[in-house]
């Protein structure tokens, strides 16, 4: 069964001039129907305005659809008697580190999504220690997450959504606002998240290489899936994601470089070490 | 560094021992840049890297006059920027800071008033507060159609540059961009940087680019300063700099990914140039080496 599900999905919003007067109507997703396997690890990339942030608002309740269905663990998003349920089942990360914290400490911050939820107190301090081994956190557990660096505090946001135990975890661009250090850090924990506690991880983002190991991709643009496939299929197509303002992993547009020099490679090439087996067949 | 006054004069900006200490006073008080000296003349275009608190966005607030130094001086045009007769507000003119996600600070009706706020509040006449704010938004590709436009309804990119010729229209002889291009998709960083190139070539403008994208900077500017720990650590062309990529891992930075995979190449037997930046000369020094390799054999 999918945990997550949209069927004919539309989100319409109403555009209002300064007045405050209608000023039409913008679809920014239109008619979108995917399903999310259990345990996959999903990347949603696009161009800005491409529709993927409203479509993964959409994943815990945050949006409803304008027309349309989706289901999260099974559960109408509509039905409201389900909304906490769902945000509880599928957890969300989103850009700015500062804005997702509100704890003193590291670990009260952690906990303040059990204990929401009821969870017995003694309960909610396994899983505030599970959560933070999990994202390698654990030993900033007593610190202020106001001396945190941009790394630390996303993978401490990320802690308090695995917290809740959710089966499935969104994360809007975590890494935009990060540098390399840091975006390694996150990424590297959100992998490990997804191999180990198979949560299923759908990574919005900006930054191809953060995505080619993921199991499945989807690129958006105006609203609609425009191209998905496995990584390799996804990157092989480099015109295509160079139309719709993407880019392709570093490595794959030296290999692309190299083939338009007249150098005969396979397409699609994703890692360095595909790179230079593939060379060294020419030297 | 103490530059004789002449040559201080040739410099657009000079930073001599400048430290700053945040709440010298309290008990966790932090020395947030450490003896920071450095020169900065007319039309470079450079870079500035560092992990994120290693002091490059509090170094930049110093350049023109947001935080006052706790020691050391800097001169803008051979004068003191602290002495008691600058003039701060000529000052802030002159070197103009784009803040991170600058369009959370449009605010105006429509883009032409947005960027006319600017040149308005340096007290300048309105024909030439308009002709300046067009300049401003031609020099970054914002066309005329979108003038009347709400800022709020334009795309991340658009809005971004409308902020971007906020800060142009005010004809600064430097221009501070902090991660002008965080959160852009990967065509609209490429825009906006190629912009930021055409305009540099073509006015001379002096720009310091702060940013966390490794490969950005390896493509546009002609020399990196590394800041650690509110120190310089590395003030470089960009192949000297990368050179050091393992000590820059271990400042939580890095080198563009195509250094990786020329070194991975090489202690594979292939005799690439390691120094090399950029896709494009990446591609020449294969297509070179597996050459060499036809003719001589490995």
């Amino acid at each position: 069964m999918s945990i997550v599900k949209t069927e004919n999905l539309i989100y319409e919003y109403v555009k209002r001039d300064e007045e405050g007067n209608e000023d039409g109507v913008i679809r920014a997703v239109d008619d979108v129907s995917l399903g999310i396997r259990q345990g996959d690890f999903i990347a949603i990339v696009g161009h800005n305005g491409s529709g993927k942030s409203t479509l993964a608002k959409h994943m815990n309740a945050i949006l409803q659809p304008t027309q349309g269905t989706v289901w999260v663990d099974g559960m109408d998003t509509r039905q409201e008697e389900y909304i906490w349920n769902i945000r509880q089942r599928a957890g969300m990360v989103f850009q700015n580190p500062d804005n997702q914290i509100i704890g003193q400490v590291v670990e009260e911050d952690v906990g303040f999504g059990p204990e929401n939820l009821g969870v017995p107190t003694e309960e909610i301090w396994k899983r505030v220690e599970e959560s933070l081994r999990a994202v390698g956190m654990y030993q900033f557990r007593s610190h202020s997450p106001n001396r945190l660096s941009g790394g630390q505090k996303q993978r401490v946001s990320i802690a308090g959504v695995l917290a809740m135990r959710p089966r499935c975890i969104v994360l809007d661009e975590p890494t935009a606002m990060l540098d390399p250090s840091g975006r390694r850090e996150v990424i590297h924990a959100v992998r490990e998240l997804n191999q180990t506690e198979k949560v299923t991880v759908i990574l919005i983002t900006h930054y191809m290489e953060e995505v080619i190991q993921a199991d499945h991709i989807y690129v958006m643009d105006k609203g609609q899936i425009a191209m998905e496939g496995t990584p390799r299929e996804i990157f092989s197509k480099v015109e295509e994601l160079q139309r719709l303002r993407l880019d392709v992993p570093q490595v794959t547009l030296l290999a692309y470089e190299l083939k338009k020099r007249g150098l005969d490679l396979p397409d699609g090439i994703l890692t360095t070490q595909e790179l230079v087996q593939a060379l060294t067949g020419h030297a | 560094m103490k530059l004789p006054r002449q040559e201080r004069n040739k410099m657009a900006l000079t930073v001599e021992h400048v430290s700053y200490i945040y709440d010298p006073d309290a008990p966790l008080s932090h020395k947030a840049l450490d003896d920071i000296s450095l020169t900065i003349p007319e039309g470079q275009f450079i870079g500035v890297i560092g992990h994120t608190g290693s002091g490059k966005s509090t170094l930049m607030q110093h350049l023109n006059g947001l935080v006052k130094a706790t020691s050391g001086h800097i001169y803008y045009g051979g004068r003191d920027i602290d002495a008691r007769d600058y003039d701060k507000k000529e000052l802030r003119s002159k070197v103009g800071l784009v803040f991170q996600y600058p369009e959370h600070q449009l605010f105006e009706v429509d883009v032409f008033s947005d960027v006319c706020f600017g040149p308005k509040n340096l007290g300048l006449e309105r024909g030439e507060v308009e002709r300046r704010a067009r300049e401003a938004l031609a020099k970054v590709g914002v066309p005329e159609e979108l003038y009347d436009q709400s800022p709020f309804d334009l795309s991340g990119g658009q809005k971004r540059r409308v902020a971007i010729a906020g800060v142009l229209a005010m004809q600064p002889e430097i221009l501070i961009l902090d991660e002008p291009t965080a959160g852009l998709d990967p065509k609209g960083r490429r825009e906006i940087l190629d912009q930021i190139r055409q305009l540099q070539t073509q006015t001379h403008i002096t720009i310091l680019l702060v940013s966390h994208s490794m490969d950005d900077v390896a493509e546009y500017v002609d020399r990196i300063i590394v800041m650690n720990g509110g120190k310089i650590v590395y003030d470089d062309i960009p192949r000297k700099i990368f050179k050091c990529y393992r000590e820059l891992e271990k400042m939580g930075l890095g080198a563009p990914q195509v250094t990786y995979i020329l070194h991975t190449l090489k202690e594979n037997g292939l005799p690439v140039d390691t120094d090399i930046t950029t896709i494009q000369e990446a591609a020449d020094s294969i297509m070179q080496a597996l050459d060499s390799f036809r003719i001589t054999g490995p």
